[in-house]
């Protein structure tokens, strides 16, 4: 089994690192200023030229780029390339709103393939390994993403896609596979379905390792996934405008590494757009330092987390992105506080009474938010005394309360009763007019 | 002793239009009996409990339908059908510090009136009651009824 897909790259001293990044980023302004109109306008606009950008430090000065000038130029309007160059395009879901378009070269994909193929190395998947990838195949990035990782790294793919659940149990088991790719939650439904056929993840399949993304999830989740199926849990990270999943933890567990021969990295305040020193949590904003269709300078992706660039115990010199709390977009705002869904998850997950499955759901009641958190009722937390449901209730409801700083009402409901998902997991559901 | 234990279905419903109806729908379709029943409820859910003819069946189709089930070991007390038969059984109890956790009451056929408990302390109450010389009902008396 490899260690490092490029060991070369992957374990350059951080000072050399940050040389190719220098001399990337600088002929990046240079090639967006001279291909494409939406970002000569950009920076003009800001009094920026190409030439003042000339180290690192100058990435400041360049103006942020955001998921709403995709949607403006709908559909093609920031390529930097004319359409008999691109050989792929992706499309986004739209969950937040105006789907966006992404188009790959020749060079995008490879650029993302073997970004894959590193990430994949680092938690030891490759040759000899089956690699069932669940995520959608289509317009979504998640399943032609990882199946082409996966191919590049000498697995076998096993392309299900997502939905079918039987067939993916069944393949799994016939097929032997020992990776799967999906949303944690789809994964948790595969559990749940197998587990209601009576067949045991952990023992009548050679399942070892799980890619789980697409949707933020927490370190509480992983603790159940790995110990209710015996697979070792990875997080991966990525979004379509950055072309796809790209990025993996390595074995350690211990943060996302970004490539940073790619990817240009920083962390900044929200509100005030101002960089914030490594180690404070913030909003992530990433430049790509190699894509030729839609490059993106100072992209603001929306994550909120946290830099480190210590050398990892893996060996990996680049930078690493600690476990993603969750996308503004999907913060919450109830009476003035904000509450991302993976909070209330990470919550919930450490009682053993609550099951895997939730729902957030806030109204406006009298012009007051209330926010109301539905868990579903399991055979080990059934008692058929009131009050012992009553109290579980009150334990769930005092431990939001102490991590959200919120009453919230929890409600249990039948087990089974909640939405399941094959893709990415809705967890909330907001009936307030805003 | 064991004899004296009656395995009452345990259920968790959502307080929903329809939720019992299904339920119902189910043990119609496997023929099951039900001879004693009771929701309590508590706002969002409720927890309905039920003495059947045939509790294991019981369990098993409920569970695989899908339901939160559970079985309790409860007790079914025969009472006079007459004013005070209650009043005598919880003071027996009560003298001897067992706690009552719930408790309903149907009346039979044989114009006897039977009385499911659920104490903290089953075996202790079957003493208890055996000693004050109230009878007892067991599984084999639930699928006669």
């Amino acid at each position: 089994m490899k260690e490092y897909w490029n060991p070369w790259i992957e374990r350059m001293p951080i000072s050399e690192l940050e040389k190719i990044q220098e001399k990337k980023l600088s002929d990046l302004v240079n090639y967006v200023y001279q291909h494409s109109g939406f970002y000569r306008k950009r920076f003009d606009g800001a009094g920026v030229k190409p030439g003042d950008i000339k180290t690192l430090a100058d990435l400041k000065k360049l103006p942020f780029t955001y998921k709403s000038d995709l949607r403006e130029t709908y559909p093609t309007g920031m390529f930097c390339v004319p359409n008999e160059q691109l050989v792929r395009f992706h499309v986004s879901s739209g969950t937040t709103g105006k789907p966006t378009v992404v188009g790959y070269t020749q060079n995008d994909i490879d650029v993302w393939t073997t970004s894959l193929a590193r990430a994949m190395t680092s938690i030891g998947v490759g040759r000899g390994d089956i690699v069932q990838v669940g995520y959608g195949y289509g317009l979504f990035t998640g399943g032609l993403g990882a199946h082409y990782g996966a191919e590049e790294v000498g697995a076998t793919v096993l392309p299900v896609s997502s939905g079918n659940t039987e067939r993916q149990i069944e393949l799994m088991q016939d097929l032997r596979s020992t990776v799967i790719a999906c949303t944690p939650s789809y994964f948790l439904f595969m559990n749940e379905v197998s587990s209601q056929a009576g067949i045991s993840i952990e023992t009548d399949t050679q399942l070892r390792v799980g890619i789980f993304g697409a949707e933020p999830w927490t370190e509480e989740m992983r603790r159940r996934i790995q110990e209710s199926t015996g697979i070792k849990a990875y997080d991966i990270y990525g979004t379509s405008e950055l072309s796809g999943p790209l990025f993996t933890e390595c074995m350690y567990q211990d943060g996302i590494h970004i490539w940073a021969d790619q990817f240009l990295i920083e962390v900044i305040d929200p509100a005030t757009g101002e960089q914030l020193p490594d180690g404070e949590r913030g909003e992530l904003v990433i430049t790509t330092l190699a894509k030729e269709a839609l490059p993106l300078i100072r992209y603001r992706i929306g994550d909120i987390t946290v830099i480190n660039r210590e050398e990892c115990k893996c060996g990996r010199t680049h930078p690493r992105i600690m476990r993603v709390l969750g996308r503004v977009d999907d913060m919450l705002i109830i009476r003035g506080i904000n509450v991302f869904p993976g909070q209330i998850e990470s919550v919930l997950m450490k009682i053993p009474q609550v099951g895997e499955h939730f729902m957030i759901v806030v109204d406006r009641v009298n012009e007051l938010d209330v926010m109301k958190v539905q868990i579903e009722m399991t055979d080990e937390a059934f008692s058929d005394k009131v009050n012992d449901i009553m109290a579980l209730e009150a334990k769930v409801s005092s431990a939001l309360k102490h991590v959200l700083n919120l009453a919230v009402k929890v409600e249990l409901v039948e087990k089974g009763s909640l939405p399941r998902s094959m893709g990415k997991a809705k967890r909330v559901i907001d009936n307030r007019k805003l | 002793m064991e004899d004296k234990i009656i395995k009452q279905i345990s259920l968790f419903a959502e307080n929903k239009p329809g939720r019992l109806a299904n339920i119902a729908n189910n043990f119609r379709k496997s023929g099951i009996n039900i001879r004693a029943f009771t929701i309590a409820e508590a706002g969002d859910f409720g927890i309905i409990r039920m003495v059947v003819d045939r509790p294991e069946d019981a369990h098993e189709m409920l569970h695989n339908a899908g339901f939160t089930v559970s079985e309790t070991n409860v007790l079914g007390v025969e009472m006079e059908d007459v004013p005070g038969g209650l009043g005598k059984i919880a003071d027996v109890l009560g003298e001897r510090n067992i706690n009552i956790d719930y408790a309903y009451a149907f009346v039979t056929k044989t114009e006897k009136a039977l009385l499911i408990l659920r104490v903290n302390d089953i075996e202790g109450a079957i003493l208890v009651l055996q000693g004050a010389g109230i009878r007892m009902i067991d599984m084999a008396d639930i699928q006669q009824i």
